[in-house]
């Protein structure tokens, strides 16, 4: 799981390549959670994570809140058909602001 | 502040361990970070080892035994760190004497699934052939338990307002017409719950839906080459766990979410979820069967056992689960209490109720233990408790189940007494005048209400109700077992050819007839249940107990609402109408006065005449009246209801009771006129021409609305 950072004007593109599960959702975890701070703009881009596990959608979930309770604003972009489904199904795909593409989610968070 | 007894203490291997927590059974994460505490119970066992592997690996990594000086009384239980939670499997291995004839089953070559189990794997997929050679086939997996319900809770809906949908969760979408996503799953009924909202029905109750094996006495159709298999799933393999193959995430395990979110949404759309749990018998069989946990844990303890070592068969499956042992009965306890409080189940119906009221020897018990704990439990003091009140070993208990005034009972003589009724049998309209008022004979005495029954003309086993107006015998030919499976008791009528036929005047009568079942059973006090896809005339071919299909004859084919949109727009009617009516929902049975001074008794019963029934053993006419005023026992005010029912094969002419001044007779359905003005959307009602009187024609039922 190779985890990068871009700053784009005031906001944080977070890259993710790779599956998110139990082994790696911690290196995300610390990595996201570093740039949540109050007012913070986090987009995260899913596109190359081709898997998300039940730890992996908690993980994720779990830093959303934090970044969001720290009042800073937080989307996925990117998320595959078959994560997104998964995700429906599961009933974790309402708690997120997503977006389909990265110029999409940039707007959002303007 | 950290705790002080977070740290290992032990070591196995590579393996770092600590005595662990009794309670609660089963495996899962704890207050001790990186450890998984298992533990499991065993009265007989001299040693148990705990056995790990990969996530679908052929071998185990690591067997750890449980250290002698960390079991608290017969309890195996530690903690190991370090686990891999999500990709492990566990299982365990127990060691204690094999006396068959004792009752002794260990044998510590077999790996043992943990009973607690929270999530089984080994059957991910539905229908997927199993590798016949695994050593360890229904594996046990670590399940998170946490899942954000926002403000979700049971809706607690009065149980005499439920409209009850059973439900096969694969058979429900499993059909290519359902439209869905995900074909035959949880996830499927979700996408369907505008169409239940749609019918009308506010509660669905859902065949077994806990892991179970569906390539169980598996075998090939000699007459079609099909493969059958354990389709409706009355075998349970792990009473804590979800079934996968029900699961469109089963294949990643998230099955426990997938199903929680489809009951979040069910709750948010005014539907509640029962439960149909099997707890008289399980998958292991008897001496021949296979042995994946119970046997091998503490056979003497869970099962029936006789004397000399021979399994008791009560449920007719091979074994019995032993549910008044002490041990079993808070397992029992301790699951349902889990699905009510992790899963949010409303409630729970109970297969082969009576087995839960025989003791270890098969005796039947004047206050079952087992069932006095449920009725008092207070985490499930909310929940419906449903007993199928018979089983297979002759114990019949309809209207004498010990309720401990908390149980409901499907009520199986409603079910023959509306069937005999309906196809015009002689001598019924005295008992009907029971059924209609939600069986007073069976439920008053005791001072139970309507509730207690629930009625019901269909039900999985059995016909559906388009095969009960089409077929006089049974077709199980397709079951392999010559057709002499499935209840002969059918109570049915084929109007007149067997089966298929061009015959516009059978069919006519056919659809007439399945009108006229759900007509009845919406006006009659008590709570209605109807089976998936009666509303659009499903049909399995006159095959009466289609356990083994996993195909188009159990699977409901949604091309049926185009086919029989008159079927489908007459039950939903009718829902509506019951749902509108609160005159139909009391909370007490009738007491035949007027104790409102409304000038009218509750109920009242006429026939051909006013005020005057026909109650001789000949008789095939009856009608009632309900006084709006005293619906809900006189807390609510509705319209005045009346229901002519003409079982007789030639017209009649009804006379109607007069309604109070300036009210008026409207027409809410009429069996014997052709559709779609056999029924109105409640509120849009026709006046009734002639208020003195209404024609009902041969074998047809009239529901009016006094307002």
């Amino acid at each position: 799981m190779e985890v990068k950072t871009v700053t784009i004007e005031d906001i944080t593109v977070i890259d993710l390549a790779g599956e998110v599960d139990a082994v790696t959702a911690p290196k995300i975890q610390q990595q996201v959670l570093q740039f949540a701070q109050p007012g913070s703009k986090i987009l995260m881009d899913m596109t190359k994570v081709p898997y998300m596990s039940s730890a992996g959608l908690r993980m994720l979930l779990s830093v959303y809140r934090q970044a969001v309770a720290r009042n800073g604003k937080l989307v996925l972009v990117g998320l595959s058909e078959d994560i997104k489904d998964t995700m429906s199904v599961t009933g974790f795909l309402d708690f997120f602001t997503t977006s389909l593409s990265l110029e999409s989610g940039l707007k959002v968070l303007k | 502040m950290g705790r002080i007894d977070i740290h290992p203490t032990h070591t196995y291997g590579e393996f770092k361990l600590r005595r662990g927590k009794p309670y609660p059974f089963g495996a899962g994460a704890t207050l001790i970070p990186g450890g998984v505490n298992f533990s499991i119970f065993s009265s007989r066992a001299k040693s148990c080892t705990l056995v790990l592997f990969q996530k679908h690996a052929k071998e185990p990594f690591a067997e750890i035994p449980f250290p002698e000086e960390f079991c608290i009384g017969n309890v195996f239980c530690m903690v190991v760190f370090e686990l891999d939670y999500e990709n492990i499997e566990y299982g365990y291995r127990m060691d204690g004497p094999f006396n068959p004839t004792e009752g002794y089953w260990f044998d510590n070559s077999k790996i043992l699934l943990d009973p607690y189990a929270k999530i089984i794997g080994g059957r991910d997929v539905w229908g997927i052939t199993p590798d016949w050679n695994n050593i360890y086939q229904h594996r046990a997996r670590l399940a998170f338990d946490d899942f954000d319900w926002e403000d979700d809770r049971p809706l607690e809906i009065p149980p005499e307002d439920h409209i009850i949908y059973e439900m096969h969760v694969r058979g429900f979408t499993r059909h290519p017409s359902s439209g869905v996503k995900h074909l035959g799953t949880f996830a499927a009924i979700r996408e369907k719950i505008p169409y239940l909202k749609e019918l009308g029905v506010n509660c669905i109750e859902l065949m077994p839906v806990y892991e179970f094996d569906e390539f169980e006495n598996s075998r090939i159709d000699p007459t079609t080459g099909k493969l059958l298999l354990n389709y409706w799933g009355y075998s349970t393999v792990g009473f804590f766990a979800l079934k996968a193959g029900y699961a469109a995430t089963g294949k990643f395990g998230m099955q426990v979410d997938e199903f929680k979110a489809l009951v979040k949404t069910l709750h948010k759309n005014g539907i509640e979820v029962i439960l149909d749990v099997v707890f008289n018998h399980t998958a292991e069989g008897n001496e021949h069967g296979p042995t994946i946990s119970f046997r091998g844990i503490d056979n003497k303890t869970y099962y029936m056992m006789t004397s000399d070592g021979y399994y008791f068969n009560f449920s007719g499956t091979g074994n019995t689960l032993n549910c008044n042992n002490p041990i079993v009965r808070n397992m029992v306890l301790d699951c349902l209490r889990y699905w009510a409080s992790e899963y949010h189940i409303d409630g729970f119906r109970f297969d082969l109720a009576t087995i839960l009221g025989r003791d270890p020897w098969g005796a039947p018990l004047a206050n079952p233990p087992l069932l006095e704990l449920l009725a008092f439990d207070p985490i499930l003091a909310k929940c419906k408790l449903i007993a199928e009140a018979w089983d297979a070993g002759g114990l019949y208990q309809v209207g004498c189940f010990p309720a401990f005034d908390r149980w409901v009972e499907w009520n199986g003589k409603y079910r023959d007494c509306i069937r005999k009724f309906l196809k015009s049998d002689i001598g019924m309209v005295g008992e009907m005048a029971q059924r209609l008022q939600g069986s007073p004979d069976l439920y008053g005495g005791s001072g139970r209400g309507p509730a207690t029954s629930i009625n019901y003309v269909t039900a999985h086993d059995g016909f559906t109700l388009a095969d009960l107006f089409s077929y006089n015998h049974k077709h199980n030919e397709a079951n392999g077992e010559n057709n002499s499976d499935g209840t002969e008791d059918n109570y049915s009528w084929n109007c007149g050819a067997e089966g298929w036929t061009e015959d516009q005047n059978v069919l006519a009568l056919r659809q007439r007839l399945m009108k006229n079942a759900i007509a009845i059973l919406m006006v009659s006090q008590g709570v209605p249940m109807i089976l998936m896809g009666d509303e659009m005339g499903r049909t399995q071919h006159g095959n009466n107990n289609t356990y083994c299909h996993d195909s188009e004859l159990n699977w409901l084919d949604w091309n049926l609402l185009e086919s029989n949109a008159h079927l489908f727009q007459f039950v939903k009617h009718c829902i509506a109408f019951r749902n509108v009516h609160p005159v139909l929902r009391n909370h007490s049975h009738f007491r035949n006065v007027d104790y409102v001074g409304s000038g009218y008794a509750d109920i009242t019963w006429h026939g051909t005449q006013a005020w005057n029934a026909d109650w001789s053993f000949h008789s095939r006419t009856l009608a009632f009246m309900l006084c709006g005023k005293h619906a809900k026992e006189g807390t609510v005010e509705d319209n005045n209801i009346y229901v002519a029912m003409n079982m007789h094969w030639e017209t009649h002419w009804f006379e109607i009771p007069r309604l109070p001044e300036g009210m008026k007779w409207y027409v809410f359905a009429n069996t014997g006129v052709t559709p779609p003005e056999d029924s109105w959307e409640p509120g849009t009602e026709p006046l009734l021409e002639n208020q003195s009187g209404v024609l009902v024609s041969d074998r047809s039922v009239v529901i009016l609305v006094g307002k």
